[in-house]
């Protein structure tokens, strides 16, 4: 059996659910959510370069260059907001975030 | 064949480290785990034959974001019991709608040859004899000369921002006052006294 472009769209896609599910199930700290996150921007990018590769067409790539950019940025914000959270609460607990009562 | 077994390796160590990820306790593991499908995503990049990306993973994500993780992790000094055992009233509705997606995925994904028989234009086709980081090299610089731009402006604006939040200033902290100092003159501080010899100074 040859590895195709359906197996790397199955496995991006299997990925991207697991940190879909990462973000709603966990009870534990916010730092888990951020690591769903990263798990769903890597499932995308193995979907773009696996179609890049597919059409031998290089924008795929190139995107994929720019989505890490912008998830490196992510999480730096996001670990400065939690930071930022933590010294003033003194808790990253994800039900004991409730000022905004959602 | 090899090339078949060795997909797989990497594509079930991947899914099994995510959903390491996911489902540890402990931070520190998550993070870990996340650093062994960064790994594993890169081979499969390699794999795929886009060996500057699996490298720049490698670079960026192992080297920069994970160790990021890892030093929140450690800098918040959260102890491992309290992270609590057990799931959130919401995960009935997401394990469900993780169902919903991962079904919609996969049935989009086998009618695939229909949506790739259909016309399409490549807006930068790969050339032969090139290798994949030389031809990455000239269309960043040219045709995406903007998004990459755009994308150095970004980071600038992620570090500006990082920095902001987590600054507070401290009150233990020694600043320079250069008022202070500018307007302070010799007369406030300096005396100057007439010794008498064999006196001394009380």
């Amino acid at each position: 059996m040859e590895v195709s472009l359906i197996h790397y769209l199955i496995l991006s896609a299997i990925v991207f659910v697991i940190g879909v599910t990462g973000l709603f199930i966990n009870k534990k700290s916010i730092i888990t959510i951020l690591m769903s996150v990263e798990l769903m921007l890597l499932a995308v990018n193995i979907n773009f370069v696996a179609f890049s590769v597919h059409l031998h067409d290089l924008a795929g790539q190139v995107f994929t260059l720019f989505i890490l950019t912008v998830a490196a940025a992510e999480a730096a914000i996001g670990l400065a907001i939690l930071v930022a959270f933590f010294r003033n609460t003194k808790t990253i607990h994800v039900e004991d975030i409730s000022e905004l009562k959602g | 064949m090899i090339v078949t077994i060795l997909f797989y390796l990497f594509a079930l160590t991947l899914v099994g480290s995510a959903l390491a990820v996911v489902t540890l306790r402990n931070p520190v593991h998550s993070v870990l785990f996340l650093i062994l499908a960064f790994f594993n995503a890169a081979a499969l990049f390699v794999m795929l034959g886009a060996e500057f990306l699996a490298m720049l993973l490698i670079i960026v994500y192992v080297g920069a974001v994970a160790v990021l993780f890892l030093f929140v992790v450690m800098m918040l000094n959260v102890e491992v019991e309290t992270f609590r055992r057990g799931i959130t009233k919401y995960s009935h509705a997401g394990f469900l709608i993780a169902a919903f997606l991962l079904a919609q995925m996969v049935v989009l994904f086998t009618q695939m040859d229909k949506v790739a028989a259909a016309p399409f234009r490549l807006s930068s086709p790969m050339k032969e004899g090139v290798t994949n980081t030389a031809a990455l090299g000239q269309v960043i610089y040219t045709d995406y000369i903007f998004a990459f731009q755009t994308s150095g402006m970004i980071l600038l604006v992620a570090m500006i921002g990082a920095i902001v939040l987590c600054f507070y200033p401290r009150e233990r902290m020694r600043k320079q006052k250069i008022n202070t100092q500018v307007n302070r003159r010799p007369k406030d501080t300096l005396e100057i006294v007439k010794v008498e010899i064999g006196k001394g100074v009380s």
